[in-house]
């Protein structure tokens, strides 16, 4: 028995090991702002959300497409909540091909509400050979495909710092505090005034990446309003469900 | 025990009179006898069938939505996700469902494995259960690869390329899977058809589990023998409907818990990034509930190697009720057996821990030891302890244990100055 304790001891102390070196990555701990879609009762800033529209596509949507939105869903319940003429003023800003017309060929019309986000680029490729040969991601669920989430996006945003001395960076390689390895290949894009906010906001480094990471979190998770008002009923219902089940439970087994 | 069984309606009777369905469903649900003592760790079995179907209803509509296709499904699964109504509840109860199940099943096998449900003469139910695993395993593995992201995408590579270790035919038989020379829009339609198939064939074998459950009826926790009808059961209903009903509730607000408010921490961020055959992951892992085998199968330096020991890791599991040589089923009166059932769990969450980390250096080191004493615990452990554990007295009926200390020093006074 004894040796039993000596080996489970052993294998504690190996464990206790193995986690302190697996802390040690390569990744900086990101940055944590106050979300107002945090916790389960969280919702987004509906002025946010449309600050961080207009941040992406005066900024963003130059490089990163939105495949999996369409401009109805600026309109929806949950989202940036414009009005349905204000977002058929912004579809409208964007051109896509129509359907061919009688002789065959096909024209550029502007977008409508049920068009998907406008591309930047025909397609990979050309996105690559504008970019220096690195593809800027599809943004439609970045909040969601990075280790971190919205936390992560708005350190990044704001991580851009100048390189220290010893570190070599190629062409096409920018310096980041919080990328892995500190090296990312996309360059800073928000500067102080960066864009013009309709709504008169200031609009500083922090107030845009805050904006757009909003912006980017609801994109990704549109329905998560819906999901934390229902799964808050949910679970109401069910505690006390549970309780009376719990009482129930006690009557019939004191019976017995 | 049911044959005597009336039902009070007319229309009752004409049905139960040409297909006696009631007749089973009475029998097998109501007055069914059932060990006074079963604790909580008992009313997995109902909640197992609880997460079974919710995977097959959700499953069912999510399928009507979806497109099995390389090109279409990340988009698709997202349709869902944003398009379709509640598609976003619908997938996130699918996908976490995956995940409370294989809790579930993980809590309900220890459960066996400590009061000893698969011993004699619950060998076959344990055996079924051990094939259930297995198809749960397949489903979950295929239906992880249906959303197409970097995670389905490499986790398929990686699984479907073990099946080239197999000597001579290896390579045909993984293009036979493939259906093709890669990964890509065969395998995806193939895995979705067999995703679709196998809960149905998951569902046939609860039904033989339960079946042969209802034979000798339900071990428990003081692992004796308990006759049936004796005041030592008490009628399914409603005492266990109603325990099962709490502890399916409390269960639910967990489910619940993960589905509105965390439904993508028990899933990896890389799956939300669309499959790309050119760019491999930094770090390919599982999905968690596998990675106790995921380590296993890493802590051999030879693929094949690791491929049967995988396989043995879990094929084992059937041979245990032959491999555990003791007359004592419940850990409760074995001593040593108490003690090595708990390393051998802590040994299977530490294989699990290390199958999340990189395969080098000292994780390796540990994922080989720990690898070595899980199937030292069966092969040479089990069989061992049958021999030189000393058990305690078990009680005669059930009654007996259940008295409080207090009223059976009582008792053994009596008896000795008696």
């Amino acid at each position: 028995m004894k040796a039993l304790n000596n080996f489970f001891l052993l294998l504690c102390s190996h464990l206790l090991l193995v986690t302190s070196i697996a802390f040690s990555a390569e990744l900086k701990e990101p940055m944590h702002p106050d979300w107002s879609f945090e916790g389960p009762l969280g919702k987004f800033d509906r002025a946010s959300l449309q600050r961080g529209y207009q941040v992406y596509t005066e900024v963003c949507s130059g490089c990163h497409s939105m495949n999996l939105l369409s401009y109805r869903n600026l309109v929806e319940e949950g989202g940036p909540e414009f009005s349905e003429s204000q977002a058929k003023v912004m579809a409208a800003a964007f051109e896509v091909p129509g359907v061919p017309n009688s002789d065959g060929e096909v024209e550029m019309r502007p977008a409508i509400l049920s068009d998907k986000f406008v591309s930047p680029y025909e397609n990979e490729q050309q996105g690559r050979a504008a970019n220096g040969g690195a593809y800027p991601p599809d943004l439609s669920v970045m909040v969601k495909a990075r280790h971190g989430g919205a936390d992560y996006i708005y350190s990044l945003l704001l991580g851009y710092v100048d390189a220290p001395n010893d570190v070599k960076l190629d062409d096409g390689v920018y310096y980041n505090k919080y990328a892995k390895g500190q090296k990312i290949a996309m360059p800073q894009v928000l500067y102080e005034d960066g864009v013009e906010y309709t709504d008169g906001t200031i609009a500083t480094q922090e107030q845009m990446s805050r904006d757009v990471t909003m912006f980017l979190t609801w994109a990704a998770e549109p329905k998560l309003e819906a999901r934390k008002r229902i799964g808050f009923k949910v679970i109401s219902y069910l505690l006390i469900l549970s309780v009376l089940l719990y009482f129930t439970n006690r009557q019939i087994w004191k019976e017995s | 025990m049911s044959d005597n069984y009336q039902p009070t309606s007319a229309v009752g009777r004409w049905f139960n009179d040409r297909l006696p369905l009631l007749n089973l469903i009475y029998g097998h649900l109501l007055p069914y006898p059932t060990p006074k003592n079963l604790n909580y760790w008992w009313t997995f079995g109902g909640i197992l069938t609880f997460c079974l179907l919710t995977q097959i209803i959700t499953g069912l509509v999510l399928a009507m939505h979806y497109v099995a296709d390389a090109d279409q499904a990340f988009a698709s699964v997202e349709h869902i996700m944003r398009d379709v109504n509640y598609g976003w509840l619908l997938r996130y109860i699918h996908a976490n469902g995956a995940s409370l199940f294989f809790m579930a099943v993980y809590i309900h096998m220890a459960r066996s494995l400590f009061y000893g449900s698969y011993k004699e003469p619950r060998e076959l139910i344990w055996i079924i259960g051990v094939f259930i695993f297995l198809l749960m395993i397949a489903t979950a593995f295929m239906g992880y690869v249906l959303p197409w992201g970097q995670m389905s995408f490499w986790g398929a590579t990686v699984i479907t390329n073990l099946f080239s270790a197999i000597p001579v035919v290896g390579e045909s038989v993984t293009n036979w899977l493939w259906g093709g020379y890669a990964v890509g829009s065969p395998l995806l339609t193939r895995f979705f058809t067999l995703h679709y198939l196998m809960p149905f064939l998951i569902f046939a074998l609860v039904i033989l589990h339960v079946w042969a459950l209802h034979v000798p009826g339900n071990n428990n926790p003081e692992g004796i023998n308990v006759v049936q009808g004796s005041q030592d059961t008490v009628p399914f209903h409603p005492h266990y409907v109603v325990k099962d009903l709490f502890a399916l509730v409390v269960f639910m607000i967990i489910f619940a818990g993960f589905v509105f408010f965390v439904p993508n921490i028990l899933g990896h961020s890389d799956n939300y990034i669309q499959a790309n055959p050119l760019q491999t992951p930094e770090h390919i892992v599982p999905e968690w509930y596998f990675l106790p085998f995921y380590a296993i199968l890493r802590s051999v330096p030879d693929k094949l190697g690791g491929v049967i020991l995988m396989v043995s890791a879990i094929a084992i599991l059937a041979f245990l009720p032959w491999l555990d040589t003791s007359k004592v089923r419940s850990a409760k009166y074995r001593p040593l057996y108490r003690q090595f059932v708990w390393l051998f769990f802590a040994d299977v969450i530490l294989l699990g821990y290390l199958g999340a980390q990189t395969a080098d250096g000292l994780y390796l080191i540990i994922g080989r030891i720990a690898t070595i004493y899980y199937f030292v615990h069966f092969i040479v452990i089990m069989p061992l302890l049958g021999f030189i554990e000393k058990t305690k007295p078990l009680p005669k009926s059930l009654s007996e244990p259940v008295l409080s200390k207090e009223e059976r020093e009582m008792k053994a006074g009596a008896t000795v100055s008696a």
